[in-house]
């Protein structure tokens, strides 16, 4: 199958006009070039298509979503039917960037309402329409805050996901920028590593809120130990989280970024994704990505247009910005109608059902003998337990009893052996939750 | 008849106008858990004082309202988008099916690879798809975007030639090359240099010689170029800047002109990017998501970023890299949703599809340089590729008429704009890439609109310096919007 409406008519009519006798003739490629020779597998009609992707899709073992007990940085949450479907429209979906702001008044305008929830939910002055994820998103913030402070240090929480610590290094190995790593101290970062290093030097302290291990960091004493030094604050977020938790705004962030992935957007096995980026007012003209602006038309009437875009790459070139073009729009969008699908009280009763049923299967599980938690500071829907086998032991017997469970810590940090980091949302039911508690006593007991 | 707005006219309301407290688009189980105060389960201090202030509509009101903004934009499934460099080509709707079943869409990243093989199989056969299509031996499908790709590879190239013991400081790239080459460039700490094209359009053999030396990392080369034109000399560019021991990257923002005709490994490229929400058909989603995989020859492979699939006697798996990979530049595996589709594009069109891709893609584009000739000035007026560009040039001359009015205009009679005031080196540039997916008849109605244009530029001048006149707002007020930014209500 395949999508060139083209005849042989049209063909015959087009080459006749044009002057050329085959469409080879127009191909102006030198003789010295190679000519491919593709070996690619026969084509198939969209029966066959559908049927092949529907057998590799069902080579992937579905769980249950309220047997599913991992996190760990891509969660799930029930997607209101109307997210998938607005996300889907044609008009949005098959639309480009918005260059033309006359004929793309619909991205514009739902992306500036994007930013506006964002903005809500964050505490902060002034948001972007998106970065590829939350990994890509810390980079960003980080490249800002070194323009920004004109300095070469940049201090990141090991609470910081492992995985969005790499990137960063990935994105500075090759300058003259060193990226110092705070350890933690029962879980949360060591304030004592940061009073004493956080100095003249340091661009940013980067921080996660909860952190890879589900813990509420201290951010207020974070933010005086940064702030005495003229650093940034940077905070990534998990922004379910915010319908409960004090907003970084409210506690002096001057960055916040994440993963926008839990606001209704699927697991995927890791993307696309949606990196979040909302910074104060005075940073706005450091911003990196697309921001989407109110402005009048010709006639007085309000319109939305693409703006500050002389920090980007098609203008700026080498001195832009970012490099950032292509971007998560799409995602953005589906966020923003899952944020309103909610609305204030159900969003805070989304955050408040996670917070509880969270704790809840903390409670249960660590009633089992020789499970504990791990650090016994305050959590919001994910928590890291200390287990009496070795936990990926203990996945291989619960996904025999057709449960997922949760991430073995050693994987992040060898010191970790026993440390077993399991996340519940609002899909989780007491009765799974005590079915799951259930599973891990039985699979623990054989040592 | 043209349509007349009333001034201070909203076109639609914004959500925080929509609300009203109390109402619901959706709701949740109610919990079976006895309720609790959030304070007894996380400090006081920690308790947001005041819920984020997100409007509350029902979903009938939510559903208006985002409905209401569709129908405000165009799209390439409602109006010829001929977005030069973009290639904006129909998105099968097949794709979108595929990749929400659930076996894909439900896949927890960290979910071990025994539940993930039906994913990993088909990121396995994708990666070596691409790398046949691209004549590379190793592929990466991490990158979410075409400029996340170039970065990529510009960081494997720097790590090359820092394993082979002497670090380069310079990347080399054409003044018609796209902005994010020097943009990711600049970001991987190199020194920028910008080559001038010849007069014909294309990369000078001799300005490449005079600024590429033993300090170049790497010469970065869109191919087609963005004008629409093979870079003839292309062997002896890669054989040049080879034999002066520096990389040669091709931006395959344009690989849909060769899609089983030549492959960039053959022609002695060392690394490529391909745009999969471009040549690949993954729709743009108004910016996004799309993907950037990047292929590279043999001696690159080593620095691949982290992690890549393999297969084994047990199946497939993800696999750490070696020492000297460049790490890791996301989280987790990709833009696997947008690779899904890439991967049933691919399957449904096999050898022969790919070939009539890149051949009606070249055809319509001849078609329609041939039905503007006499009307537009076209630069570099040869056999094009995919795309060609036509200029204002002689209107502004004459009329003062810009390109951007032209753009304007064209918005009037239905159709989106070409690319404009791109590339840098053609003057009031119209960059019109028509896709192989547009018919005949769609071609020659936006031929005749540029012509009418043509004439109107001349009867009536001002009707274009003033267009759009049919839309749902008139000509913005950029300036205004940069000078006091509003980004939030």
């Amino acid at each position: 199958m395949d999508y060139v409406p083209i005849t042989d008519h049209d063909r015959e009519v087009m080459l006749e006009k044009i002057g050329v006798s085959s469409v080879q003739n127009l191909l102006n490629i030198p003789r010295d070039v190679p000519r491919a020779r593709l070996q690619l597998p026969p084509p198939l009609s969209e029966p066959e298509l559908l049927d092949l992707c529907r057998q590799i899709a069902l080579s992937n073992r579905s769980i249950d979503p309220k047997r599913s007990f991992l996190g760990a940085g891509a969660y799930s949450h029930y997607a209101p039917s109307i997210v998938r479907y607005i996300a889907s429209r044609g008009e949005f979906l098959t639309a480009y960037t918005p260059y033309q702001p006359e004929a793309s008044q619909g991205t514009l305008q739902a992306m500036y309402e994007f930013q506006s929830l964002l903005c809500e939910l964050t505490g902060m002055d002034v948001a972007n329409c998106s970065l590829y994820d939350g990994a890509t998103a810390v980079a960003e913030a980080c490249l800002v805050a070194l323009r920004e402070t004109d300095r070469k240090k940049l201090i990141l929480s090991s609470g910081l996901h492992p995985e969005y610590r790499q990137t960063v290094r990935t994105y500075f190995q090759h300058s003259d920028i060193e990226v110092i790593e705070a350890p933690l101290q029962s879980g949360t970062t060591d304030l004592d590593f940061l009073n004493s290093s956080v100095n003249s030097e340091v661009a940013a302290v980067v921080v996660q809120v909860p952190n890879a291990l589900g813990l509420l960091e201290p951010v207020d004493a974070i933010e005086k130990t940064t702030h005495a030094k003229g650093a940034l604050f940077i905070t990534s977020v998990n922004p379910v989280s915010l319908g409960i938790l004090k907003p970084p705004g409210e506690y002096g962030a001057d960055i916040v970024v994440g993963e926008g992935q839990p606001l209704g957007i699927d697991a995927a096995y890791g993307g696309p994704y949606l990196g979040l980026f909302a910074c104060r007012q005075t940073l706005v003209r450091k911003m990196p990505g697309r921001v989407v602006g109110m402005t009048r038309d010709a006639h007085g009437r309000r319109g939305f247009v693409l703006t500050l875009q002389t920090r980007e790459q098609h203008i700026r070139r080498a001195k832009a910005t970012s490099n950032i073009c292509t971007n998560e729009a799409m995602m953005a969008l589906a966020a923003a109608v899952y944020m309103a699908s909610h609305g204030q009280q159900g969003f805070r009763e989304l955050a408040e059902q996670n917070l509880r049923k969270a704790h809840y299967a903390c409670e249960q599980l660590s009633k089992i003998p020789g499970v504990s938690p791990m650090f016994g500071k305050p959590f919001f829907n994910e928590f890291a337990l200390e287990v009496p086998i070795d936990p990926e032991t203990l996945n291989r017997r619960l996904e025999a009893k057709g449960f997922l469970g949760g991430l073995p810590l050693a994987r992040w940090d060898a010191q970790w052996k026993r440390g077993w980091l399991v996340c519940a949302t609002e899909v989780q039911t007491k009765e799974s939750i005590d079915a799951f508690a259930q599973a891990v006593a039985e699979s623990c007991k054989d040592r | 008849m043209e349509k007349k707005h009333s001034p201070g006219r909203i076109l639609e309301p914004l959500l925080k106008d929509l609300g009203q407290d109390g109402r619901r688009a959706f709701q949740l189980p109610k919990t079976d858990l006895p309720a609790v105060a959030p304070e007894t389960q996380i400090p006081s201090d920690w308790v947001r004082s005041k819920p984020a202030a997100l409007p509350e509509l029902s979903e009938r009101d939510l559903v208006k309202h985002f409905m209401r903004l569709a129908h405000l934009n165009f799209s390439v499934e409602t109006n010829f988008y001929p977005l030069g460099s973009c290639t904006m080509k129909y998105n099968p709707r097949v794709h979108e099916e595929i990749a929400g079943l659930s076996g894909f869409a439900q896949l927890h990243p960290y979910a071990p690879d025994s539940l993930s093989q039906g994913t990993l199989q088909l990121l396995f056969e994708l990666e070596r798809m691409l790398a046949e299509v691209l004549g590379m031996d190793a592929v990466t499908l991490q990158p979410a975007a075409g400029a996340h790709g170039e970065f990529t590879a510009l960081l494997m190239a720097r790590a090359y030639h820092e394993a082979q013991g002497r670090p380069r400081k310079k990347v080399v790239v054409t003044d018609s090359s796209h902005g994010t080459n020097p943009a990711s460039a600049a970001l991987c700490g190199f020194d920028v240099v910008e080559v001038k094209s010849n007069a014909r359009g294309r990369v000078s053999l001799e300005s490449l010689a005079s600024v590429v030396d033993h300090d170049t990392a790497v010469f970065m080369m869109t191919n087609p170029n963005t004008l629409g034109l093979f870079e003839e000399e292309v062997m002896k560019v890669t054989q040049l800047v080879h034999d002066k021991g520096g990389l040669v990257y091709m931006d395959g923002a344009n690989m849909n002109a060769l899609l089983g005709q030549v492959r960039p490994g053959d022609m002695g490229f060392d690394m490529v990017h391909v745009n999969i929400h471009k040549t690949f058909s993954i729709p743009h989603g108004s910016g996004g998501p799309g993907g950037g995989p990047v292929g590279v020859k043999a001696h690159l492979k080593p620095f691949l970023p982290a992690p890549m699939v393999a297969s084994g006697s047990a199946g497939y798996r993800l696999e750490s890299p070696g020492p000297q990979s460049i790490g890791r530049v996301r989280s987790f595996f990709g833009n696997v949703g947008a690779l899904v589709r890439a991967y049933a594009y691919i399957r449904s069109l096999g050898t022969d599809g790919l070939k009539q891709v890149s051949e009606g893609a070249i055809l319509n584009a001849n078609y329609l340089k041939e039905l503007l000739r006499g009307i537009y000035p076209i630069a570099v007026d040869e056999s094009c590729m995919h795309e060609f560009i036509a200029s204002a040039k002689e209107m502004k001359a004459s009329q003062g008429i810009k390109a951007m009015d032209i753009a304007k205009r064209l918005l009037d009679y239905g159709f989106y704009a070409p690319t404009i005031c791109f590339p840098l080196i053609v003057e009031e540039a119209l960059m019109i890439e028509p896709s192989e997916t547009e018919s005949r008849q769609t071609l020659e109605s936006f031929a005749d609109a540029l012509a009418k244009i043509k004439h109107e530029s001349e009867e009536t001048p001002e009707r274009l310096r003033t267009a759009p006149h049919r839309m749902p707002v008139s000509r913005l007020d950029e300036v205004q919007a940069a000078r006091e930014p509003n980004l939030r209500w």
